[in-house]
C-alpha cells in the first residue's frame, strides 16, 4: 500500500518538516543500568518494521550494558584512578566514554542506512541526559504531494 | 500547497523552559554561548564551565581553611621537634595525607555530582500526554507517581515538577541546587556541593583520608607534648613552649569524633549499597518480612557493593557544560535548521532572511529601533551570512547601515509570500521551539500589520499572554 519515498539524511534535514516525535523511555526492571524499552511505539508502525526497530534498541542496550559492565577492567581503571588522585583522566579516556563514542557512531550509521530513508531520525540519548531515545518523524512528502 | 500549512502547536508543548527563555532574552553578548551559561539550576561555574559548584558554597572555605591552618601549624611547629626526636617520615606522611585530602575535597566540590538535565519541552509534553490520557475529563492534577518493578520489588518513581520528568530510581531533587541528582546521597555544606553518583567516591576518599590525617596529627601532637614534658619539664611548661600544638589538639579532637563517625557511617552505606537519603527515609528497612533483603540495588555481597560504589564505571557529565547552545535550542531539527543555511542559499536575499530563526529577526528589528532604517539590498546579506553554521550563535548586532532588515518593508518576502515553502519549513522548527518567552510576546506586540499575519497564529500562547 504505502511506499515511502527514499530520502537521504541531508535531503531530510533540508526539506522535511517535523510531524511528530516519539520518546522511548528507560527500562528500569534491572535496576539503574541504562536500558531502553523495546516496546514498539504505535506511531512508527507505518514507517518501519518492528524487527528493525527492536534490533536497534537491543543493540543500544547491549552497548550501554558494556559501558557499565563491572569487570576487572573497570575495577583496575577505578583503582588506578584513585592512586593517581584521578589525574590520569586528564590524558586517558574512561571506558565509558569510549563506548559512548561507539554508540554515537552506531546511531549515525543507523540513521544513514535505516532511519533516514524512511523519514525518521534517531537522537543520541546522551544529548537527552540518557533519559530517552528521541525519534523524530518527518512528514513524508510523497503523502502530501 | 499543503506542505506550507503550519501545524497547530500543542499549547501544552509550549511550557516555558528556563533554558530557552534565558538564552533568547539575553542578546547582549554576541559570541556563541556555552550551555553552562544558560544552565537552569542554582550552580556556579568556573574555568569556562569546567568546574561546577553549588550556588551556596556553604562552609567550603571554612573546611579548606581549617585543614590548611591545622596542617600549616603542624608542619611549622611540631615537625621540627619530631623530626629531630623521632623520624623524618613524619612530615612526609603528613604531606602525602594533606595533599590527598585537599585533592579529594576539591574533586568532590568541583565535580558534577550526576545532575540530570531537565526535560526538553517536547519530552515534557509527551509525558503530560501519557499521564493525562489515563486521567479524568475534568482537570485534576494526578498523583504523578509511577510504579515499576526492580528486581521483583515495587519501586515508586516520582514526577519532578521542576525538571518535568519522572525521576529515575535513586534520583532525588536537591532543593538547594535546584537539580535532580542521580544516586543522590546528600547535599554537603562542608563541601559546598551535592554528593551523588559521580562524586561519591571522591567524597568517601575525602572523609577517609581526613580521618587518617586528623588521627595522625592528633597522635603526633600528643607524642610531641609527651616527649617535651618527659625531658625533665612539666606538662605546663611543655605546652607553653609550643602553644600551637594546643590549637591543633583542640581542632583535631573535635574533628575526630565527627569525621570518624561519618566515615564509619559511610563505610556501612557503601557496604550495603545504600545512600544517605535512602537510609534516612528508611526506604528499604523494616518494611518487609524475612524473605526480601529490602534493597533491590544491593548485590548482597559486601565486596561487590564496595567495588561497585567506589570503583565502578562512571558516566561523563550529562549536562554538557561546555557545549554550545544551538541557535534554535534543544531538538535535532534545530541543528538541521542551521544546516539548511547552506551556501547555495546564500545567493538569495530573501531566503537568507527566512532561514534566520524568527527570534533573531524580531530582536534585531526591535534593537534597530526605527523602521526608516530599512534599507533592503545587499548590505543586509552580510550580517546574515556571518551567522551561517560556523557558529551556533544568536545573530550578532547588524551594522547600523543595514538597520532594520526590511522586515516591515513590503519587499520582504517572508511576510508577504508564503510560497517559499522551504523557508517556511526551515522556520517551522524554530516556531515550534520559540516558546512564548516574554521577549517574544513583547516583540510580537510591537509589530503591527504584516507581522501579525506572520506570527500571531503561530503563537497561541502569546495571545493568552497579551490579554490584560
Amino acid at each position: 500500500p504505502f511506499v515511502p519515498q527514499t530520502h537521504s539524511l541531508q535531503d531530510l534535514r533540508q526539506q522535511a518538516a517535523v510531524a511528530a516525535k516519539v520518546f522511548i523511555q528507560r527500562d528500569y526492571t534491572n535496576g539503574t543500568l541504562c536500558q531502553f524499552q523495546t516496546k514498539f511505539p504505535s506511531e512508527l508502525e507505518t514507517r518501519i518494521d518492528k524487527q528493525q526497530f527492536e534490533e536497534t534498541v537491543r543493540t543500544l542496550n547491549n552497548l550501554y550494558a558494556e559501558a557499565e559492565k563491572l569487570g576487572s577492567q573497570s575495577y583496575i581503571e577505578g583503582c588506578l584512578a584513585c592512586l593517581t588522585a584521578y589525574t590520569i583522566f586528564l590524558c586517558m579516556e574512561t571506558h565509558y566514554e569510549k563506548v559512548l563514542k561507539k554508540i554515537a557512531k552506531y546511531i549515525q550509521e543507523q540513521n544513514d542506512k535505516v532511519y533516514a530513508p524512511r523519514g525518521l531520525l534517531l537522537t543520541d540519548p546522551i544529548e537527552r541526559g540518557l533519559r530517552v531515545i528521541e525519534i523524530t518523524i518527518f512528514e513524508d512528502r510523497s503523502l502530501t504531494q | 500547497m499543503k506542505n506550507c500549512e503550519y501545524q497547530q502547536i500543542d499549547p501544552r508543548a509550549l511550557s516555558v523552559s528556563p533554558l530557552s527563555a534565558q538564552s533568547h532574552t539575553e542578546k547582549k553578548d554576541q559570541r556563541p554561548r556555552r550551555k553552562w551559561e544558560v544552565f537552569p539550576g542554582k550552580n556556579r561555574f568556573f574555568c569556562d564551565g569546567r568546574l561546577i559548584l553549588a550556588r551556596q558554597s556553604g562552609v567550603l572555605p571554612l573546611t579548606l581553611g581549617l585543614i590548611v591552618v591545622t596542617c600549616g601549624l603542624f608542619f611549622a611547629f611540631d615537625c621540627p621537634f619530631l623530626v629531630k626526636h623521632l623520624t623524618v617520615f613524619i612530615p612526609v606522611i603528613g604531606a602525602a595525607l594533606f595533599v590527598f585530602v585537599v585533592i579529594s575535597l576539591l574533586r568532590t566540590s568541583f565535580t558534577d555530582p550526576g545532575i540530570l538535565p531537565r526535560a526538553t519541552p517536547d519530552e515534557a509534553a509527551d509525558i503530560e500526554r501519557q499521564i493525562d490520557t489515563s486521567g479524568s475529563s475534568t482537570y485534576r492534577p494526578p498523583p504523578r507517581t509511577k510504579e515499576i518493578l526492580i528486581n521483583q520489588q515495587v519501586v515508586k518513581l516520582k514526577y519532578c515538577f521542576t525538571c518535568k520528568m519522572f525521576r529515575p530510581p535513586r534520583t532525588s531533587h536537591c532543593s538547594l541546587c535546584d537539580n535532580c541528582v542521580e544516586r543522590f546521597d546528600h547535599h554537603c555544606p562542608w563541601v559546598g556541593n551535592c554528593v551523588g553518583k559521580r562524586n561519591y567516591r571522591f567524597f568517601y576518599s575525602f572523609i577517609i583520608s581526613l580521618s587518617f590525617l586528623t588521627s595522625f596529627i592528633f597522635g603526633c601532637v600528643i607524642a610531641h607534648i609527651t616527649l617535651r614534658s618527659q625531658a625533665g619539664k612539666s606538662l605546663v611548661q611543655a605546652i607553653q613552649e609550643s602553644p600551637a600544638s594546643v590549637v591543633e589538639l583542640v581542632i583535631c579532637f573535635f574533628s575526630i569524633w565527627s569525621i570518624l563517625g561519618l566515615s564509619g557511617f559511610h563505610t556501612y552505606l557503601v557496604a550495603s549499597n545504600l545512600t544517605t537519603n535512602e537510609d534516612i527515609k528508611g526506604s528499604w528497612s523494616g518494611k518487609r518480612g524475612s524473605e526480601e533483603s529490602g534493597n533491590p540495588y544491593s548485590y548482597n555481597n559486601i565486596i561487590t557493593n564496595c567495588c561497585v560504589t567506589l570503583c565502578g564505571p562512571v558516566p561523563p557529565s550529562l549536562i554538557d557544560r561546555r557545549g554550545f547552545v544551538p541557535p534554535d535550542e534543544v531538538i535535532p531539527a534545530a541543528s538541521s535548521a542551521s544546516e539548511m543555511e547552506l551556501p547555495h542559499f546564500s545567493a538569495k536575499n530573501d531566503v537568507n532572511m527566512c532561514t534566520q530563526s524568527t527570534k533573531d529577526v524580531l530582536e534585531r528589528m526591535v534593537n534597530s529601533g526605527s523602521q526608516t532604517l530599512c534599507s533592503p539590498g545587499t548590505p543586509k546579506t552580510t550580517p546574515l551570512v556571518q551567522e551561517l553554521p560556523g557558529t551556533a550563535a544568536p545573530s550578532p548586532e547588524p551594522p547600523p547601515s543595514a538597520g532594520c532588515p526590511g522586515l516591515l518593508d513590503s519587499r520582504c518576502p517572508f511576510f508577504s509570500r508564503s510560497s517559499e515553502k522551504d523557508s517556511l519549513h526551515s522556520i517551522n522548527p524554530a516556531f515550534r521551539l520559540a516558546s512564548p518567552s516574554p521577549s517574544l510576546t513583547r516583540t510580537a506586540v510591537t509589530l503591527n500589520g504584516a507581522a501579525d499575519v506572520g506570527f500571531m497564529p503561530l503563537h497561541p500562547g502569546s495571545a493568552r499572554d497579551e490579554a490584560p
